[in-house]
């Protein structure tokens, strides 16, 4: 069994691009799955993995580490990958660490919003979807979504340059959270469109399978063009 | 100062701004200082806008190259700067501790101070009207979850917040926290280890602190401790 212990749910957006990362350049690891939705991540066993009881985390030979940002470029620079997915050019690597830090309180923090809103939340309280925060949410995200298309892939083709990084695996991944549960997130968008279907061929089948638990959910969702 | 070809657009009302000057400050790198005042909308303009279009602070104009985003200058300064190395160590596993904790704070100890400094000062400045006394208790309550986990998890064992050493972790830590103890969060109380942590610090800080937090802490005196939690 490989050295390297990683914990991942494929329901979260952060797990599956770390798992990406790992497929795309082909290093060994000990898949360590755990299931949110089964409370596992609340476990004694878990909390000595990661106090914060998040995932994804890894146990790399004892080192433990979380947060999927920190965790792809301490693999990065370990494993010594082909350059492009983080750059050793400083001024390269600062555009990549440039998008993987605004995604925290944009991209991420409203796709998830509108996912919880829109799965999360009912499945837990049995309660029908909050359509008025539903709203807000989905307007926020909007508005991030148009930043992407407009700023960040303004003048290059990928989130952090003009090659893939790991700034376009964090990215395509929060994308799919709230595309799966029917948010129009192409529609006006062209800049990101090409963008997704290319970042998307590039991790083939990867990205195929570590979405299809998530695209499960499509069925229930189907795309709502009212933006 | 004109010609430095570090050009640094800051408002020190902004934590995240202040974590960058005080970078530099503790470095002796010289920068050319571009203050952006939030109230009075300067980061809306066009012109700020082609240096930065997210239209927000801090971000850097280094010789040209311009960037974003208080993790990512602070990264790109102390590779570029070979400043003492625990600012932002080399070693592989001691910088994936500091990157961990620069993560981490964005949806944490940076989302609910910001909301609780954003509810008790900014809405009601805005908007005339008085604070939203339900919104905040509810961002509080989320705040004091981040310091207990601080001071559990992070501070549990060690005097830094990414290991032995200060880092640029803890810039951005010391500088989120202010903005909350500035508006009376009692974010002390309870928690030895911040308390002994923000200490520390701030002494290795000064003078430089201090000149930072001087207009953020004229709110102390509108807003005295509340001791509720």
């Amino acid at each position: 069994m490989a050295g390297l212990k990683v914990y991942f749910d494929l329901m979260s957006q952060p797990s599956r691009a770390v798992v990406l990362f790992l497929k795309a350049n082909k290093l060994q690891f000990t898949p360590k799955p755990i299931a949110l939705r089964k409370g596992e991540h609340m476990k004694e066993d878990f909390g000595a993995i990661n106090p914060f009881r998040l995932v994804p985390a890894i146990d790399d030979n004892g080192f433990k580490l979380s947060e999927s940002v920190a965790i792809l470029r301490y693999l990065a620079d370990k494993y010594q990958v082909s350059d492009h997915w983080y750059p050793k050019d400083l001024q390269k690597r600062a555009r990549v660490d440039t998008f993987m830090a605004w995604q925290h309180l944009n991209l991420r923090l409203f796709g998830s919003l509108v996912f919880r809103t829109k799965v999360i939340d009912p499945r837990m309280t049995g309660k029908p979807i909050d359509k008025k925060k539903l709203a807000e949410c989905e307007t926020q995200l909007d508005i991030c979504l148009d930043k992407i298309d407009t700023i960040f892939l303004r003048e290059s083709s990928f989130l952090g340059g003009n090659e893939i990084s790991v700034a376009d695996l964090l990215g395509i991944c929060e994308l799919m959270q709230p595309y799966a549960v029917g948010h129009d997130v192409f529609h006006g968008r062209p800049k990101l469109d090409r963008w997704a279907k290319k970042v998307q061929q590039q991790l083939q089948p990867d990205f195929d399978q570590a979405h299809t638990f998530l695209f499960k959910l499509k069925e229930m969702f189907p795309p709502s063009a009212k933006l | 100062m004109t010609g430095v070809g570090l050009k640094v657009y800051y408002d020190l009302m902004s934590q995240p701004s202040r974590a960058v000057v005080l970078f530099l400050k503790a470095n002796n790198i010289p920068f050319t200082p571009k203050p952006v005042a939030l109230r009075k909308g300067e980061h809306l303009g066009e012109e700020y806008g082609e240096t930065n279009p997210f239209h927000l602070v801090p971000a850097i104009d280094d010789n040209g190259f311009k960037i974003t985003e208080s993790v990512a200058i602070l990264k790109y300064l102390a590779d570029k700067h070979q400043v003492p190395d625990h600012w932002y160590p080399k070693d592989l596993k001691k910088r994936a501790q500091v990157d961990s904790y620069m993560a981490w704070q964005h949806l944490n100890l940076r989302m609910f101070g910001a909301m609780v400094f954003r509810t008790k000062v900014i809405i009601p400045r805005e908007t005339g009207e008085p604070m939203d006394t339900k919104k905040l208790a509810e961002f509080e309550v989320q705040l004091e979850t981040c310091l207990d986990k601080i001071e559990s998890i992070l501070l549990g064992k060690r005097p830094f917040l990414a290991g032995d050493e200060i880092s640029v972790a803890d810039l951005l830590g010391i500088c989120e926290l202010m903005q909350a103890y500035a508006v009376g969060h009692d974010v002390f109380r309870g928690r030895p280890k911040l308390d002994a942590w923000a200490k520390r610090v701030q002494a290795r800080l000064q003078p430089h602190f201090d000149q930072a937090h001087i207009h953020l802490l004229k709110l102390r005196e509108r807003f005295p401790p509340s001791a509720k939690f």
